[in-house]
């Protein structure tokens, strides 16, 4: 049943005079892909070096909260642009993403990965002194800084792989 | 020429290559290794051309930005070469006959050259200048060039799948 009404809705979007011109336009969708492959490059990479850095497996030289202040500011205004394409590419093929399970496994890490990234980013500014002293707060983050190292790579595993898992 | 081609054939036609061909999962797999690198590589990158335009990382010197993050970004470049070789010799004489791939190829030589010449050249009196915010021109030129080579390199490797039919 919930199929079906899926099913439905990604008829009509497909019959969207945007989704038209997206689906006859030859270079929008790989120009869209690469839009989106350049965003996930500086979102997941500044994650990640954060993530190191919590690990002091790079720029142990620098005190945590600048780290912190380098990097995951960026994340929030590049997730909206990487919301955009995504959205638009859905728009284009609607089968492709929203009748594979794949694509909802990425969505749900993403949702772990946002709130992971943000609960990081209050808790280094709130209290930045504390962040390389305390024992227990440092044991936290490298908890969840694996988690995240995690998830993000899941969310780039999963994004390549709806192209392979795709409905016919 | 013959030489290279039987260099290529060698490669093409050994089991490795023929198992990442056949197999269902091995290409997709070593394919997003391939990605998850390369973007790696790039937003590390990144971080060392923005301070090189002095839009980022100004209150740090040039050096200290490329010691934290270079080893880094080599890292992530061995795993995408590695696994990059392993996709192109599944299909090697296919690949060799794209033009977005021998491109890509070229322009991922551009950065390591434009890299070379900012560290053999331009970059050899680094120490006089590597504090400032505004760097000399062709420390700007490196960084700004770097940036648009590697968004070309990532745009030739997406454009290679809409050009091409491996599966």
């Amino acid at each position: 049943m919930i199929d079906l009404g899926l099913s439905e809705f990604c008829k009509w979007l497909a019959a969207t005079s945007l989704s038209q011109t997206i689906q006859t336009t030859g270079w929008i969708i790989p120009a869209l892909q690469t839009i989106h492959i350049l965003s996930v490059a500086v979102v997941f990479s500044s994650a990640i070096l954060v993530d190191l850095r919590i690990w002091r497996l790079l720029e142990r030289d620098v005190p945590m909260p600048e780290v912190a202040r380098r990097f995951l500011p960026t994340v929030w205004p590049v997730l909206l642009i990487l919301l955009t394409t995504g959205s638009l590419l859905i728009i284009g093929e609607p089968r492709r993403s929203l009748l594979n399970s794949t694509f909802y496994l990425k969505m749900a890490l993403l949702a772990v990965a946002i709130v992971l990234t943000a609960g990081l980013q209050r808790s280094i500014s709130s209290s930045p002194n504390s962040w390389d002293r305390n024992r227990a707060r440092r044991m936290a983050g490298r908890f969840a800084a694996s988690v995240s190292i995690l998830v993000w790579c899941g969310i780039l595993f999963a994004g390549r792989w709806i192209a392979y898992t795709q409905a016919g | 020429m013959q030489q290279f081609w039987d260099f290529i054939s060698y490669f093409e036609d050994s089991g490795l290559a023929d198992n990442i061909r056949e197999n269902d999962v091995l290409f997709p797999l070593i394919e997003s290794v391939h990605v998850l690198a390369i973007c790696l590589v790039v937003g590390s990158i990144l971080v060392v051309d923005l301070r090189l335009l002095g839009l980022a990382s100004v209150n740090r010197s040039v050096t200290r930005v490329t010691s934290g993050i270079l080893p880094f970004t080599w890292s992530a470049f061995a795993v995408a070469a590695a696994s990059g070789i392993l996709l192109f010799i599944s299909n090697a004489t296919k690949y060799l006959g794209n033009g977005y791939f021998v491109a890509k190829i070229f322009l991922i030589c551009a950065a390591g050259l434009n890299m070379a010449i900012f560290h053999g050249i331009s970059g050899r009196d680094l120490p006089r200048w590597e504090n400032e915010t505004v760097l000399p021109l062709p420390a700007r030129l490196a960084g700004g060039l770097s940036i648009l080579l590697w968004i070309s390199v990532v745009t030739c490797g997406r454009w290679i799948g809409f050009t091409m039919r491996v599966h």
